[in-house]
């Protein structure tokens, strides 16, 4: 036996806290598209037994827009196979996760670029002109 | 006084994009339990804020509570001590000693008179001031001069929050927490054995980014983390409500991961994050590690029983004080039969 998960104990996966959060999702796309209203869930605020958020995960799927963004660690921002749902994980500077949200909006906020970085690299081309 | 950068200034100075900064407040939100809607105001809320001056003292304490702080991830502790406070005086963490620390702990109480905030882990002693002494100061003294100008007083951990183990029967060194002394401060308990390295954080978050204290419960704790017991947000609570239990730690029930009520698990009257926020970078908790909860951010919690007994068995008021309650029950019972006795005599008597 070399590792922890050859151990033959059997956890039963569902405590039944995915589908909640599946029907809150449905509910935001509803509210996508009727009030153009965004919603943020924040994961980590909701109990998840051991499996239960990688379940979570593999019901949303993979969609066809991945972002990376590297600003105070890594974060990776993917479109799920429902268009307008998003899922978003922040890691820090060690690597370490410490945001993980689902995102109903037609584009994440944090993919826009924001007008104090777009002044100051406005600066930095105009010093070409100078 | 020194000039304090706002935090925005910091991150500006690093190189932090907006980007990296909107990343900053949608984990600080989440840190603080706050909505995301909650962001924007956040964010304009820190880029003003000015990092505060933090005094740490530790008393009768293992150093546990620092030990669960400095493996703290969000933000991480270098993060949050070199930018977002300024650690000022922290025994084990400073290079300074002796009367060269003991100067840095005066000066940051000068420069930040009325402002700066105070951490303490560890109990106080008062059966004798000599039993923990710090440069020859004893801790109630170092307490009592080091609150005199602060904005808020934090007690780190149950030894500093409600006495903790030292204060457990038969408490020898006479320990007493923070607020059994500090009266005329604010006084924000963050109990276990150690606190959830985040909850520390977003406590100092909370007043850096709003310069005040959280909502606090009847027990001092803040609301955000100590607002439900471990048992509303158990992820085995489903097991409960279906009456399935783990009898003993290696029976078919705890394979299962069924429920460890009968297992003496003190979820259902502890209040704490530790379900949600989880431990060791959000990996799991002890329940989710198959052992109960032992119920160690609740006052007194050293002297309430066996921790493997269950709490039908009257854990929470202790066998003792049940088995008192049941003798007591019965001795009114006796005295109400006797005085009934004596008004029917009476009102036969009168008939």
């Amino acid at each position: 036996m070399n590792s922890v998960n050859e151990i033959p104990v059997g956890v039963e996966t569902t405590h039944g806290n995915v589908r909640p959060i599946l029907s809150e999702i449905l509910h935001a796309l509803d509210k996508l598209l009727d009030e153009n209203a965004t919603t943020t869930i924040d994961l980590a605020s909701l109990p998840f037994g051991p499996g239960e958020l990688d379940a979570l995960e593999a019901a949303l799927g993979e969609g066809e827009l991945v972002a990376k963004l590297d600003a105070l660690g890594n974060s990776r921002i993917r479109e799920t196979t429902y268009p307008g749902v998003w899922w978003i994980e922040h890691r820090n500077v060690n690597d370490e996760i410490v945001g993980r949200y689902v995102e109903v909006t037609r584009l994440p906020e944090i993919l826009c670029s924001q007008d104090a970085d777009i002044g100051a690299g406005r600066a930095r081309l105009g010093e070409m002109f100078e | 006084m020194n000039y304090r950068p706002t935090v925005g200034e910091i991150l500006q100075a690093k190189g932090v994009s907006r980007r990296g900064f909107l990343k900053y407040c949608a984990t600080t939100a989440s840190l603080l339990a706050l909505p995301p809607s909650m962001i924007p105001r956040i964010a304009k809320a820190i880029e003003n804020a000015r990092r505060p001056s933090v005094i740490w003292l530790s008393f009768q304490e293992c150093t546990g509570c620092t030990e669960s702080l400095t493996r703290s991830a969000s933000p991480t502790v270098e993060g949050l001590i070199f930018d977002a406070i300024s650690l000022d005086y922290h025994h084990t963490l400073q290079a300074a000693a002796g009367e060269q620390a003991e100067a840095a702990r005066h000066a940051a109480m000068e420069e930040n008179d009325g402002q700066y905030l105070v951490l303490v882990d560890g109990s106080i002693p008062m059966a004798n001031p000599g039993y923990s002494t710090i440069a020859g100061i004893s801790n109630v003294d170092m307490l009592m001069d080091t609150v005199k100008g602060a904005a808020a007083v934090v007690a780190i951990g149950s030894c500093a929050a409600f006495g903790g183990l030292p204060g457990a029967d038969p408490n020898p060194t006479g320990a007493v927490s923070v607020q059994d002394l500090v009266k005329d401060k604010p006084v924000v308990n963050v109990p276990g054995c150690p606190p959830i390295p985040m909850v520390m954080t977003a406590v100092l978050t909370q007043f850096l980014t709003f310069g005040q204290i959280p909502e606090l419960d009847k027990h001092g704790r803040p609301l955000a983390f100590f607002g439900n017991t471990i048992h509303d947000r158990c992820y085995r609570r489903p097991f409960y409500e279906q009456g399935k239990f783990a009898e003993t730690f290696d029976d078919e029930g705890a394979k299962a991961g069924w429920c460890l009520y009968k297992l003496g698990c003190k979820g259902p009257t502890t209040y704490n994050a530790c379900a949600t926020v989880k431990w060791n970078q959000g990996t799991s908790f002890p329940i989710e590690s198959g052992h109960p909860c032992l119920g160690c951010s609740e006052p007194r919690f050293w002297d309430k029983g066996g921790f493997y007994q269950p709490l039908s068995t009257g854990h929470f008021g202790s066998g003792a004080t049940v088995a008192g309650a049941a003798v007591a029950g019965v001795a009114l019972g006796v005295v109400a039969a006797a005085a009934g006795k004596r008004r029917q005599a009476k009102y036969t008597k009168e008939a």
